[in-house]
């Protein structure tokens, strides 16, 4: 079955985010009163895999090797069912 | 000698890294991405650049490069000294072969500049460099702040791994000294025979192009350098 699958990237609140901080500091300019920003990614996948844990467990293992750096960055995996 | 210099999509110090490795009068091997193999090679570097683009991360994409496996098959059998330059070093580090990882720079900006730094501990095979020598070194980079996981910085100093911190030229090392953010100013770490820095040797191989201190540093890493 197909599957799409989004997963989530974000920095780990300990890790300095200076894309954000600048951004914060603009919308601070446009007049927007901000706490804090936070710049992160959406990859979005589709694939094949038997079922839903397949899927699950695939997107899994690749966020692992490849679509986050655990050193830096936490994911979220979120599964749409066909 | 024959010193491979990996050519990932997007490295472009590479010609300049062959050019100082001839210049010391070491034989250098181009050897495209896609190469399989290292037989044949003596020594490995791994140029500074822009490898896929920095998509995704700085060096995530060329860390699953083909020669990679080769690269990290080589360097498990303890048989294959490898220098990571800049991009190189994101290239370990995303590889796992090197430990840590490389943050955007705190302020945002990217930094080219001349900087101090001070050689905090000599790494396995570098003949020439003692601790506490001072070197004047260039740094281009967006990426180059030294992040570890927490807890994991003082394992890398009292294991030797952190052999390069930037510092003011008399070797001091503080917060003033620090141009990217790096967790303790690190500069560059090692791993066995694994080395890897974000400051620039092969730009700095004469003193007419600002210092010959990066000349020094490859002849080291070499084995060839003496005081």
């Amino acid at each position: 079955m197909t599957y799409d699958v989004v997963v989530n990237v974000s920095l780990k609140e300990a890790v300095l985010d200076p894309a954000g901080q600048q951004v914060a500091r603009v919308l601070h300019n446009m007049g927007y009163a901000m706490e804090d920003v936070r710049i992160g990614k959406q990859i979005k996948l589709r694939f094949q895999a038997a079922d839903l844990t397949e899927a699950k467990e695939n997107a899994r293992q690749m966020a692992e090797k490849l679509l986050a750096n655990p050193v830096l960055e936490t994911y979220e995996i979120l599964v749409t069912e066909p | 000698m024959k010193v491979g210099v990996i050519i990932f999509p997007g490295s472009n110090c590479d010609r300049d890294t062959i050019e100082a490795v001839e210049r010391l009068g070491m034989e250098a091997i181009p050897l495209w991405y896609t190469r399989k193999s290292l037989t044949g090679i003596d020594r490995l570097i791994l140029p500074g650049g822009f490898s896929y683009g920095d998509y995704l991360r700085s060096g995530a994409l060329a860390a699953q490069a083909p020669i990679m496996e080769a690269v990290e098959q080589a360097v498990s059998r303890q048989e294959l000294p490898v220098l990571g330059i800049c991009n190189g070093f994101q290239i370990l580090c995303e590889r796992g072969l090197l430990p840590g990882a490389l943050r955007p720079n705190s302020s945002g900006e990217f930094r080219c500049t001349w900087e101090y730094m001070r050689i905090t501990s000599v790494p396995r095979g570098f003949a020439g460099l003692k601790e506490g020598d001072v070197l004047r070194l260039p740094i281009a980079h967006h990426e180059g702040a030294y992040a570890v996981q927490p807890g994991q910085l003082q394992s890398l100093f009292e294991n030797h791994q952190i052999f390069l911190q930037y510092s003011d030229e008399t070797g001091s090392v503080h917060a003033l000294t620090n141009p990217n953010g790096a967790v303790a100013n690190v500069a560059g770490i090692s791993q066995g025979l694994v080395v890897g820095l974000m400051p620039h040797p092969e730009r700095a191989m004469a003193s007419y192009l600002g210092s010959s201190d990066g000349q020094r540093f490859l002849k080291a890493w070499l084995g060839e350098g003496s005081q």
